[in-house]
């Protein structure tokens, strides 16, 4: 099976799914001539031409806007925002327009546009330029938020997000772009709202997404040398959430810990502990912990940065907790 | 004037017993009459009834306590009676003492028995009658558990608060449940009255409840001095099962049972030989003119024997009535002693648990038991070729110092004839 990166594996996505379907677009900053800012769409303009790979202004709420009026009017748009810190300039079109015009218009309009874009932090970019949006987008009735971890996850859920008739929120990672994984050929998909089990085990169970899914394996692997064995249930769609799931490894596990890149208050952990406390409370031999950001704006200094951000060593320390183990 | 409340014989052969529940509190107003306290006598749970008038002022023995008949158990005084000279004089170990009858310190029910008597060592709970919880929780406040926890020692049937936790703040976790099933128990300093390994551990104690310690001690006095033979027949039961269910078929106030079919045949065969209806004495035996037939009941506390008077006079319907309402107050514990003595003859029945045959122990001073074994179809030659019919095996154990072989085996084929040719009971 061949190995790509997640970049590439965003890319096949993209291109089959506008081979597919002529109304498949993609608009944003820098996506046609300079081949996209993390080259996502490299080769596409030459391949599709200037009416499928549309070069936008610095002006996230305009071309935003321009995307929701052309999906209402029949198109299937992909908005690339540069990162999601940018889309704050376009969330009213996200979470006014595209969320709320299916239900405001009675049901005649459907937005049928996937909003994407690297989510959260990379390295020293700053605290203006490295904050995870899932927690705002995922309080939204009427968009869907997924967040994908590898190429093989990248792929198929971008062309789910692009066939589905609502509006999807696709958050990639720059950290993301070059890690490797193994992707088939030919056509996949993954449904939105399915999570995965991605390490099995029945010691503890950690719930996570993006990123830091890469972490959790990291952390089950290690754990595993010491007889520990993890379920690492990646959610791959925030909203709606795969609850089954969740429920079916806490009630195996009796223990769980949340892994999350964003702050604590009101973040994505903090629901997936709502869901497990109150159904599987008589499951529960221990509190629900969760890992993630520090309660500041992200530092610039690395070593305050590497302190602030979640990490193995810290989901270590909370799986032992859980486990009453030293 | 104060009342002393004996410990009273509340049947003919009691001879000590075990105050169950008091129920009434001490300073409690009383008038003759109240029921004190619930007593388990030898056989069945009676009622102490109180007989003068005042206030409970002192319950002088725990509940679970065993206490000889004639003993002190509490005093019944005026509010401001001085009654201290009465107390001093208690026969009863008093709950400050460690209980020297065995089995029962703060037990609440024979259940609780097992688990506790082995392990409240620790701790004798030495306070006036409160009702003993299975443990203390060590430390204050309410037990930390989390809720697997919980769920685990409930369906174990362990309590939470009597193991000791080893997860934060003393919480009772997975563990500590699973280590106190297993029989280990999580070691630490911190409880020092704990449930025993009791559901599984390598062997469980029970106390004997007093109809264990009655059954014990006169079934020890039958085989040992009576020499018993046995007589074993095999009945066909075919037509007294037709007839069952023709009777059946006339109504619901004609439905009988099998067994109560085979009661009304033994009363009336007793009945046409009082040589095997009979008592044996010790220097006479008494025949007997009137056929009172003893019905063993299994309880979960154990076997009795209630008895249905005049059981040859009785028609099939009242036998049947009679015998279900007995079986009924059986389990419940609530026969009076009138209701289980005087039989002169007694049956048994462990057909209905697929038994084939077996031996009963006599009833001293009874002189023979019929054991009933299971109806079932069975293969047998009826006139040269194999038939299937509905067979019945009896098994009469006999008192050889009163009745010979031959004497029990006459009775048995008159049994038979009634069994197989039921229409003779109607005769």
């Amino acid at each position: 099976m061949p190995i790509i990166t997640y970049r590439e594996a965003l890319n096949q996505a993209l291109r089959e799914e506008m081979s597919r379907d002529d109304r498949v677009y993609l608009m944003g900053e820098e996506v046609g001539v300079y081949q996209g800012a993390y080259k996502v769409s490299k080769g596409l303009l030459e391949e599709f031409g200037e009416n499928r790979v549309v070069d936008s202004p610095i002006a996230e709420l305009g071309f935003a806007g321009i995307g929701v009026g052309s999906a209402m009017a029949g198109l299937r748009p992909v908005i690339e925002f540069m990162t999601w810190n940018f889309a704050l300039l376009a969330i009213d079109q996200v979470v006014n327009s595209a969320a709320k015009m299916l239900y405001m218009s009675g049901g005649q309009y459907n937005v049928p546009i996937v909003f994407r874009g690297p989510n959260g932090a990379a390295l020293q970019l700053g605290a203006q330029h490295s904050q995870a949006f899932e927690s705002w987008l995922a309080h939204i009735p009427g968009i869907k938020v997924c967040s994908p971890g590898t190429p093989y996850d990248a792929k198929g859920l971008l062309k789910s997000a692009i066939r589905d008739d609502n509006p999807v929120v696709f958050l990639e990672g720059e950290m993301l772009y070059n890690t490797k994984g193994e992707v088939p050929e030919g056509e996949y998909l993954i449904p939105l709202g399915k999570a995965d089990l991605k390490r099995e085990g029945s010691d503890c169970t950690i719930v996570t997404s993006g990123k830091m899914v890469l972490v959790a394996m990291q952390v089950a692997d290690q754990l595993a040398k010491d007889g520990v064995h993890l379920d690492v249930l990646d959610l791959l769609t925030i909203r709606p959430m795969d609850v089954e799931a969740i429920y079916a490894s806490v009630r195996k596990t009796q223990r769980a810990v949340v892994l999350e890149e964003g702050w604590e208050i009101c973040g994505i952990g903090a629901q997936v502990v709502d869901f497990i406390q109150r159904e599987c409370f008589d499951h529960l031999d221990a509190p629900v912990l969760r890992v993630h950001q520090a309660d500041v704006p992200m530092p610039y200094a690395k070593g305050l940065e590497k302190i602030a951000k979640p990490d193995a060593a810290k989901t270590i320390a909370a799986i032992k907790q859980v486990m009453y183990r030293a | 004037m104060a009342t002393k409340i004996f410990m009273e014989a509340l049947s003919p052969t009691m001879e000590e017993g075990r105050l169950v529940k008091w129920n009434m509190p001490e300073g409690a107003a009383v008038k003759s009459g109240d029921v004190l306290a619930e007593v388990e006598t030898d056989k069945a749970v009676m009622e102490l009834v109180a007989r003068g008038d005042g206030v409970l002022r002192k319950q002088l023995v725990v509940e679970g306590t065993t206490a000889p008949v004639g003993s002190l158990v509490g005093v019944i005084a005026a509010a401001d009676e001085d009654i201290a000279a009465l107390v001093s004089g208690a026969a009863v170990p008093a709950p400050a003492s460690a209980p020297s009858t065995p089995a029962a310190p703060a037990a609440v029910a024979p259940a609780a028995a097992a688990a506790s008597a082995a392990a409240n060592a620790a701790a004798p709970i030495a306070a006036p009658p409160a009702a003993p919880a299975p443990a203390a929780p060590a430390g204050t406040g309410p037990t930390r558990s989390s809720p697997l926890a919980r769920r685990l020692a409930r369906e174990s049937g362990l309590d939470v608060g009597a193991i000791a936790g080893s997860g934060p703040g003393g919480r009772v976790i997975k563990r500590d449940i699973e280590a106190a099933m297993s029989g280990g128990g999580a070691a630490t300093a911190l409880s020092a009255v704990r449930r025993p390994p009791s559901a599984v551990g390598d062997f469980t104690d029970q106390p004997l409840s007093q109809i264990r310690k009655t059954i014990a001690k006169r079934l020890a006095e039958s085989i040992g001095p009576i020499p018993t033979f046995y007589l074993t027949a095999e009945f066909d039961m075919t037509r007294a099962v037709e007839m069952r269910a023709q009777a059946a078929g006339l109504g619901d106030e004609f439905k009988v049972s099998v067994n109560d079919i085979v009661l009304k045949a033994v009363a009336t065969a007793l009945a046409a030989h009082p040589e095997v209806n009979a008592h044996w004495l010790g220097d006479k035996i008494r025949f007997f003119n009137r056929v009172h037939l003893g019905m063993a009941v299994a309880t979960d506390d154990g076997l009795i024997v209630p008895v249905i008077f005049d059981a040859d006079q009785k028609g099939l319907r009242e036998i049947s009535v009679e015998s279900r309402a007995l079986a009924a107050k059986a389990r419940e514990r609530k026969l009076t002693p009138e209701q289980y003595t005087g039989s002169t003859f007694s049956v048994s029945n462990l057909g209905m648990m697929q038994i084939d045959q077996f031996t009963a122990i006599i009833n001293p001073p009874e002189c023979g038991i019929l054991a009933i074994g299971v109806l079932e179809d069975t293969p047998v030659v009826v006139d040269g070729a194999v038939a299937v019919r509905k067979r019945m095996r009896v098994t009469m154990s006999c008192d050889h110092r009163v009745i010979d072989g031959a004497v029990g085996a006459r009775f048995l084929l008159d049994l038979r004839r009634m069994l197989e040719n039921p229409l003779m009971l109607v005769f």
